[in-house]
């Protein structure tokens, strides 16, 4: 049974139901939304921003903001595709991989540590840091757009699936990146629900006092997020130049704003301690719909940014509507405490 | 004689210099409900944190269930049974019950993994304790405070508790809720668990505890039966003061009403009120939570408008669109949560003691006159007897008590004609509330109008001449302060008369 009075509470059916409602108005303008070869480039481009938002929206549970993902994903991609590229490299593209993760978690665990050790604010902290490597690519390496090795070319060439658009004669194919997203869906899910670091980092987010004096390791788990968001982002970033097929220093720049706004609208707390991955995806979802498919009902490109801060704002409005609403029905809830004493029936009339 | 389940001896503490605990007995005994009670800053919570394990005491001798021991850790105070539960409950607002309830068990059984079939059980134990039927599922930032606490005591049941120890549980809840966390307790004595409570309200400790101890700058200052105790003697162990209230008589009544109300209605709120105020009167509102008193205030102050009804300010009708209006008027409000909605913690005392008389302190540009902020904040800092030695610091830095008295400095800086205060004594020490009732009386007598609003029936008989008894919206009763009984009071209140 549907427990329809929690239902309203939780913000996923809205946002499913928006999506819902755009898809079908930009399908009836345009004849084109619902077509194989387009629900297949949406996908493509989710996958790396659904990655950002991964990262992202459990930084946001623990009870902080990062925005310094996108600087640490550019800087491990470049990093990586310069080592690489000289000799052309064809490996096994895990190894690309494997370095840019390497390097976001360095960079990952600066931000750890100056948030858990140091006490930093996190947004301070996070912007700081952001410059920090956006000045290092740019200064130290005098970064520059560059083409990326063989193995990259290849993984992002390659696809699972094809699908073929006969109207307009286009074909998009499903990229094997997409895998990863999964795989990283799966995973982190896992993590956030199935065990005590999981819990630890909704706890911590929800009263980081109490969770210090219930025994939780603040410290290592503050540290351990910032550091798996740092490894996410490396990840992201060469998934990204992959299927770019191309290594730009400054083109990631601006899209966390977006990502932290679709982690926001899809239901987590600004707050702290409350998200589902569900959210995140769908509010990922929709943002990437707004960019790429408003075009479809030839809305220009100018105008996609006022449609998205409306969405972003109706978006947030509706949580925090539903945070008071929640709130209001406290004044006539009958304590459980009074049942208790034997000071009344719980069909709520008093002795 | 029952074995003592807590013996502690001569128990000595100091921060820095500063001599908190200055040799300290306790015996508590098995499945006993005892009270510990003294005024802020006498040591309560250090003694409370050192026999739980969490300070270690510099001298003295710590016996729990018969085991001594030199040196207490907090894991040892717990093995033992004792089990503290603070005034903000450490619970996650944002978990559902049935983690707020399992997940200190999982940490200390070191898991790694979560299994919510264990941790239901696991929930399932704890609620079962005391009989608590709540809804495992929901989120603990919807239960209403009461819940919360209950969900705190459950949580420390698990560990095979032997002693309770709750620091001033009852601040934030109602009557009723107040009686079903003695219901609570006695159902814990019965399971043979002894309680520590920490109160400073007499109708507590003479309603729940058996024994009690107060403190007093960190030293015993009697341990004894509750049935050897009553009002006087509560006061004058408290404070080292002898206080004597014998319920308010007007000095002199102004001729024409300050204040008149007829008919007064706000949609579910309250209707049809009529009073009239005059000068040098203590005006006593009391009812239920829920009653229409703290709505028909608010009217008063600019807050709410009523729907219909006059108000007359000195034989003049007027409208009170907002607080502004209020204020220009002569009205002031001292708020009931002094933390939320009267002061500005983070700011300094001396701001706050001058924000509602800001214009009469600026020059003629606008510029804030320093001179004369700072001599009005001396003069009303003596005349209050606000503790403080810097008036620079936050105000948050000040006791309950202080901090009322400077919400009450704020507006007394202006010319009031009528001043309101909604629970002027909530979480104030025993100390201050009769200087806040003697600085009422005061004030009375120079012409001032008063109202207060408050559950505190002994604080309403004491401070007021005259009372309104409202129910449901609507006012119950008038009667003379003089005239009545504190059990009369809550018979109409409730309407079982």
């Amino acid at each position: 049974m549907i427990d329809t009075k929690r239902l309203v509470r939780r913000t996923e059916p809205y946002i499913l139901a928006a999506i819902f409602l755009l898809s079908l108005l930009i399908q009836a303008r345009s004849g084109q939304f619902f077509t194989g070869n387009n629900l297949v480039d949406l996908t493509r481009s989710m996958v790396v921003p659904a990655l950002f938002a991964i990262g992202a929206q459990m930084v946001i549970i623990s009870g902080g903001i990062d925005v310094s993902f996108t600087a640490i994903a550019s800087l491990a991609m470049y990093m990586t595709t310069r080592i690489l590229l000289p000799g052309d490299y064809s490996g096994n593209v895990i190894i690309a991989y494997a370095m840019a993760a390497g390097f976001g978690l360095l960079m990952g665990a600066l931000n750890g540590v100056l948030i858990a050790y140091f006490r930093f604010p996190t947004l301070v902290v996070t912007l700081g840091t952001s410059s920090l490597f956006v000045g290092i690519m740019q200064g130290v390496f005098a970064a520059h757009e560059l083409p990326v090795p063989q193995s990259m070319r290849e993984h992002g060439q390659a696809f699972l699936f094809s699908v073929h658009n006969a109207k307009l004669g286009l074909s998009s194919e499903m990229p094997v990146t997409i895998l990863i997203l999964l795989g990283m869906v799966v995973l982190v899910f896992f993590l956030m629900r199935y065990t005590m670091l999981g819990r630890g980092i909704f706890a911590i987010g929800g009263d980081e006092v109490s969770a210090q004096r219930a025994g939780f390791d603040v410290f290592g788990t503050k540290l351990f997020i910032y550091s798996l968001v740092g490894v996410m982002a490396g990840i992201a970033g060469i998934a990204r130049a992959s299927m770019m097929q191309n290594c730009h220093p400054t083109n990631l720049n601006g899209m966390e704003l977006t990502v932290i706004a679709a982690v926001v609208l899809g239901g987590t707390r600004v707050s702290g301690g409350l998200g589902t991955l569900t959210g995140a995806m769908l509010g990922v979802a929709l943002m990437t719909i707004m960019s790429n498919s408003l075009i479809l009902i030839g809305v220009p490109t100018y105008w996609q940014k006022v449609f998205t801060g409306a969405i972003i704002i109706i978006g947030t409005g509706v949580s925090a509507w539903q945070v008071n609403a929640s709130q209001r029905h406290l004044a006539t809830r009958r304590p459980a405490a009074l049942v208790a004493a034997g000071m009344g029936k719980p069909n709520g009339k008093a002795e | 004689m029952s074995r003592n389940i807590l013996r502690v001896t001569d128990i000595k503490k100091s921060f820095g210099g500063v001599e908190a605990l200055k040799g300290v007995s306790l015996e508590i005994g098995a499945g006993e409900i005892h009270c510990l009670a003294g005024e802020n800053g006498c040591g309560k919570s250090t003694l409370i944190k050192i026999v739980s394990g969490f300070y270690e005491a510099d001298a003295g001798s710590i016996e729990l269930n018969g085991q001594r021991f030199s040196r207490l850790s907090p894991s040892d105070a717990i093995a033992k049974g004792v089990q503290v539960i603070y005034q903000d409950f450490s619970v996650f607002p944002n978990l559902t019950v049935m983690e707020n309830l399992s997940l200190n068990m999982e940490l200390m059984d070191k898991r790694t993994f979560v299994s919510y079939p264990r941790m239901r059980r696991i929930a399932k134990e704890a609620v079962a304790k005391i009989g608590f039927d709540v809804d495992l599922d929901e989120r603990v930032e919807n239960l209403s405070i009461a819940d919360k606490q209950l969900i705190a005591v459950c949580r420390a049941l698990l560990y095979d508790a032997k002693l309770v120890i709750m620091d001033e549980p009852t601040t934030a809840l109602t009557k009723k809720e107040v009686k079903a966390l003695f219901g609570v307790i006695k159902n814990l004595q019965s399971q043979g668990i002894a309680t520590l409570f920490v109160s400073h309200k007499l109708d507590e400790v003479f309603e729940i505890s058996e024994r009690f101890t107060i403190l007093r700058n960190g030293e015993n200052v009697v341990t004894g039966s509750t049935s050897d105790l009553d009002s006087k003697k509560f006061a004058y162990y408290m404070t080292g003061r002898e206080f004597s209230e014998e319920s308010y008589e007007p000095v002199s009544i102004s001729e024409k009403a300050i204040l008149s109300v007829r008919g007064l209605t706000l949609k579910n709120g309250y209707a049809d009120i009529r009073f009239d105020l005059h000068g040098g009167e203590i005006l006593g509102i009391t009812g239920l939570l829920g009653s229409g008193r703290t709505e028909l205030v608010q009217s008063l102050f600019g807050i709410y408008r009523p729907d219909s009804g006059t108000l007359e300010v000195e034989g003049k009708p007027v409208t009170i669109r907002s607080v502004k209006d209020a204020i220009a008027l002569g009205i002031g409000y001292v708020p009931s949560d002094r933390l939320t909605e009267g002061l500005f913690l983070a700011q300094s005392i001396e701001r706050n003691a001058v924000i509602s008389s800001l214009e009469k302190l600026s020059s003629i540009g606008g510029f804030l006159d320093e001179r004369k902020i700072l001599d009005q904040v001396a003069s009303w800092i003596s005349e209050l007897s606000i503790a403080t030695s810097d008036a620079g610091r936050p105000v948050k830095t000040l006791s309950g008590g202080n901090q009322q008295k400077v919400v009450l400095a704020r507006w007394l800086a202006n010319n009031l004609k009528v001043l309101i205060l909604n629970g002027p004594t909530v979480g104030v020490d025993i100390g201050s509330k009769y200087d806040i009732h003697a600085l009422l009386r005061k004030l009375a007598a120079g012409g001032l109008a008063i109202v207060v609003i408050s559950d505190d029936l002994p604080e309403i008989l004491a401070c007021c001449n005259r009372v309104i008894v409202m129910r449901d919206g609507s006012i119950v009763e008038e009667l003379r302060a003089a005239e009545t009984t504190e059990s009369r009071l809550g018979e109409i209140a409730t309407g079982v008369a």
